[in-house]
């Protein structure tokens, strides 16, 4: 079973009366449970699919069908209900917000659930357990390494339970070893839990941590 | 989500003060503005439509004779008049420390009986001498020519006490002039003050006057307030072809004729107040502009994890509330708390009034510059495109 697919995807920019196309019609089906790299020159497209795939913009045209949902059909508040119960998004520069703890950080998603407070809090708790950092609750961002800040964003991507997880450079701007731990821990969600997950990288020796890589070039798969 | 909005307004703590703290000064001195034009509207209701004033058609400063008393009396409606002359003298221990006296004559009391309440007077050394419908406590001033009746404000304020011996300069009346404190009186309406001094006409005339009894105004009570506007075209048509020639007019319309006096102060007030309003409306919205500029990608990120444009909207809306409305309700119950009462104008006008009307305004505008100063930056938070927002630090 497909957990996304992508149909004849075009998305077009305009910049002042100049049209700028970053994706030509793509076409593109990723499996229920795979683990997918997006890789590709800077400019390729590969944010933007991904963006397209997270609900986060729009294409021109198209369909993009992600479980059984069309999302190029939805729109405003819809689109918003569904980010918040289908997907999760880890951002290269981790977007945490500073002024709340890593628990609190973790608990953003689920404020959007009619949950008690501490439900939420319990699953919060969990899911930073989830990613080694049950002895760090009460940490703020600027407490953590960089590596632990992105296993924050991690868990606050899976607190709410979605099918797909999406990653752009999730180990961009980490050292190697914290990269690495990042990437074992993207392996675990995907093996153990089934997550289908999209990593958009530059870095190759990331990349083959996928089950299955992709390239693009002018908004166009190149394999 | 409340949580977000206060933890939001505490990331720039000296910012989130420094905002209320603009709020709260300018709601304090909009609603102490507000509160002169209360106090103004509070010295009109010291009159009674009950009671009429007469005056010297010219000028209030001009006397008009004794001897125009019985005339007035005899209208038709009129059912007592009393005599009261400002005179204007000075405490030599304390020169700056102005406060109101007047020279009243017996009835006076009688015609306030409800206006005014006697706390404290000293005992009488003799019997009777106290007019019908006046205070029987009055009995030790009726009964000493240099007897005076004071405010309990002015008591405490000046420190004295019953019996004390009081010599004042006068100015108007020249000389040294001793009362003794034989009564203190508490005002039952706020606008009448508690901080007058009463004493005897006859001591006035006699020794100021050199025996001529030139009177200020008389104070006319009615048999029937209805009548008031029949009774007082009665008074002044036997003047009308004396000299001088009166001036008759309810209580109310002679306080009010003092508070013309002050022409366009009140309006001036007003303008300045709003003024004061407006430029605080731009200081926060520019803060909540500032503010949520600074947070961009942070609502980018939110509306990734599934917030809708009406929660960031809701939530924008929300901080720039509690900012402007915390500071509201300081300054306008500030302004309430710490103004109200309080004697800024001497005697001239009542104590300080701020409405709870005009603190409850305080507390509106408030409202209304948090919902305008958030609404254009939760307008331009809920419409940011998440990939615009996201672009600005990815």
């Amino acid at each position: 079973m497909a957990s996304v697919e992508v149909r004849d995807v075009r998305k077009v920019y305009r910049r002042d009366a100049e049209e700028v196309v970053v994706l030509d019609g793509l076409t593109l089906t990723i499996p229920d449970g795979a683990f997918v790299a997006l890789m590709g020159p800077s400019g390729s497209g590969k944010t933007t699919l991904l963006n397209l795939i997270g609900g986060v913009d729009q294409p021109t045209s198209g369909d993009l069908v992600v479980g059984d949902t069309n999302i190029a059909r939805l729109g405003g508040d819809a689109l918003a209900r569904w980010r918040a119960a289908s997907i999760g998004y880890i951002f290269q520069l981790y977007n945490l917000m500073p002024v709340l703890t890593a628990v609190e950080n973790v608990e953003l998603p689920l404020l959007l659930v009619p949950m008690s407070a501490a439900e939420r809090r319990r699953r919060a708790e969990t899911a930073l357990q989830l990613v080694g950092l049950g002895d760090r609750l009460r940490h703020y961002p600027r407490q953590l390494s960089g590596g632990q800040e992105q296993r924050v964003a991690i868990a606050r991507a899976l607190v709410s339970d979605p099918k797909v997880l999406l990653a752009d450079e999730p180990t961009g701007d980490l050292d190697r070893k914290s990269a690495e731990e990042v990437l074992k821990l993207l392996e675990r969600l995907n093996r153990e839990f089934g997550k289908t997950i999209v990593m958009v990288t530059h870095d190759p020796h990331a990349a083959e941590r996928a089950t299955r890589q992709y390239h693009l070039e002018k908004g166009v798969l190149t394999n | 989500m409340l949580k977000l909005v206060l933890v939001n307004l505490f990331r720039n703590k000296l910012r989130t003060f420094l905002t209320m703290a603009s709020v709260t000064v300018a709601l304090f001195l909009f609603c102490t503005l507000f509160g002169v034009l209360d106090t103004l509207n509070e010295s009109i209701k010291v009159g009674s439509e009950s009671r009429l004033v007469t005056r010297n058609r010219i000028s209030l400063v001009q006397w008009i004779p004794m001897a125009y008393r019985q005339r007035i009396e005899s209208v038709p409606g009129v059912k007592r008049v009393a005599v009261q002359n400002w005179f204007g003298a000075q405490d030599p221990a304390d020169t700056r420390g102005f406060f109101a006296q007047f020279g009243v004559d017996d009835p006076y009391f009688a015609i306030y009986a409800k206006d005014v309440e006697i706390i404290e007077a000293s005992p009488a050394m003799a019997q009777g001498g106290v007019p019908e419908g006046a205070d029987p406590k009055l009995a030790s001033y009726y009964l000493e020519r240099t007897a005076c009746v004071v405010g309990e404000k002015l008591m405490a304020k000046k420190g004295w006490k019953l019996g004390q011996t009081v010599t004042l300069a006068g100015t108007i009346f020249p000389g040294d002039w001793p009362f003794t404190i034989r009564a203190v009186y508490r005002a039952r309406q706020k606008s009448f003050g508690d901080e007058t001094m009463f004493f005897h006409y006859k001591y006035l005339s006699e020794k100021g006057m050199g025996g001529q009894e030139a009177v200020g105004t008389y104070v006319l009570e009615l048999s029937d307030p209805s009548q008031a506007t029949a009774v007082l075209k009665a008074v002044d048509s036997q003047f009308e072809n004396a000299a001088p020639a009166t001036l008759t007019e309810t209580e109310q319309a002679f306080q009010a004729g003092f508070v013309s006096m002050y022409g366009n102060v009140p309006f001036v007030l007003q303008v300045i107040g709003i003024a004061i309003v407006f430029s605080i409306l731009l200081i926060a919205a520019n803060t909540m502009m500032t503010s949520i500029r600074e947070r961009t990608s942070e609502i980018g990120v939110l509306k990734t994890l599934g917030f809708t444009d009406g929660h960031v909207f809701t939530m924008v809306v929300a901080e720039a509330a509690v900012i402007t409305l915390g500071g509201g309700l300081l300054g306008a119950l500030g302004a309430k708390l710490l103004v109200d009462g309080r004697a800024v104008f001497g005697t001239f006008l009542p104590p300080m009034s701020v409405y709870w009307t005009t603190v409850f305004t305080g507390v509106g505008i408030a409202t209304l510059i948090g919902a305008v100063s958030g609404l254009i930056p939760a307008l331009q938070a809920s419409r940011l495109r998440i990939v615009d927002a996201l672009r600005r630090v990815e």
